[in-house]
């Protein structure tokens, strides 16, 4: 995979010889060290209890709650029978509302997050490495939504 | 005893993680490995026992970090880190904005500029260059994000470079990743006895 077909310069529609190539290439290290962070946290070897179609529709979640439909059609393609989570206008399942909440909360609304949103996990059943799994999954997705925008914005195209 | 920390302050507190870190003894080879490519590994703090939960995002995390904040070129270290407080202060990430307000006043020689910010919050009154990136980088970590095109001509009429507005991009955009674990997985904490 090329510098330029990275999943996060492609949702920015950054490409080769565009107006931001010069700068992205001073720092292709972090791009590609992005991707690898996207890998591990989209396909882990170990999934915890999340496998890769589940991480994929949560990341379609966040990406779309950003209001960054670029990105999250890129991750819905992956999120297989779990369009239920990845679409946020749909309210999900039962078994997965405490999850789902947890996820929204973490990446809209961060500052809001206090000691019992992670005992309310606990209390589901969600063991530590799992919650640790999620806030991973959560805070990359975070990341790259805004390095996209900026991106965007450099390039001088809406966001 | 210890109480949690509320305010923005940059004398750094303790980081009391929310969940049951790895413990050191049972790790697995992998976790094990990981926690080598720490920056320290003389001493693994509860934080980082705590994200070797998920050994894959930690290995390729810690030297992603180091790159965005510390690679040579670009933005000044200070400027970067001012991305990374505005960040964190948007999230209210007491812990991080306290570990990278310090390193910025150290790295400027002066406490003035995260003085203001901590008492004048988010509309201090920075220097017209140091407002438009705070500016800029508080917009990009807001729950949608919402820096504008007219955020971006701040930056380039501050006279930043390209290299520059990437760097600033990065550097806060990574704090919306650092927040949403440092604040998340733990609080920050003082012992009652500290001055």
């Amino acid at each position: 995979m090329s510098l330029f077909e990275t999943t996060t310069l492609l949702a920015a529609g950054a490409k080769g010889g565009g107006q931001i190539a010069d700068a992205v290439q001073t720092r292709a290290n972090i791009f590609e060290m992005t991707q690898a962070a996207k890998d591990a946290v989209l396909r882990p070897k170990d999934c915890g209890a999340f496998p890769h179609d589940l991480r994929a529709a949560l990341a379609a979640r966040i990406a779309a709650r950003a209001k960054d439909m670029e990105l999250a059609q890129r991750y819905a393609q992956a999120a297989g029978a779990r369009t239920d989570i990845s679409d946020p206008a749909q309210n999900s399942g039962t078994d997965d509302a405490v999850l789902v909440a947890f996820v929204d909360k973490v990446a809209g609304a961060t500052k809001d997050i206090a000691a019992d949103d992670i005992a309310q996990l606990q209390n589901a059943g969600v063991s530590d490495a799992d919650i640790v799994r999620l806030c991973e999954l959560v805070a990359f997705v975070a990341y790259q939504v805004r390095v996209v925008a900026g991106l965007r914005l450099m390039q001088g195209t809406k966001t | 005893m210890s109480r949690i920390v509320h305010k923005f302050t940059r004398q750094v507190p303790e980081w009391r993680p929310r969940v049951t870190p790895v413990n050191l003894d049972e790790a697995t080879p992998e976790q094990l490995d990981a926690l080598k490519v720490t920056p320290s590994n003389t001493k693994v703090s509860a934080y980082v026992l705590t994200l070797a939960h998920d050994v894959e995002s930690l290995s390729v995390r810690s030297p992603l970090f180091n790159a965005i904040m510390y690679d040579e070129g670009g933005m000044s270290r200070a400027e970067r880190e001012l991305g990374a407080i505005a960040a964190s202060m948007v999230n209210r990430c007491i812990y991080c904005a306290a570990v990278h307000a310090d390193r910025h006043a150290k790295l400027e020689k002066s406490t003035d500029v995260t003085d203001k910010l901590f008492t004048q919050g988010t509309d201090a009154d920075l220097s017209p260059r140091d407002a438009a990136i705070f500016t800029f980088a508080r917009k990009l970590s807001e729950g949608v994000p919402s820096a504008s095109a007219d955020d971006m001509a701040a930056l380039r009429e501050a006279g930043l470079t390209d290299e520059e507005i990437l760097d600033l991009i990065l550097s806060s955009s990574l704090f919306g990743w650092a927040n949403r674990l440092m604040h998340v997985l733990g609080d920050p904490v003082r012992t009652e006895d500290t001055v």
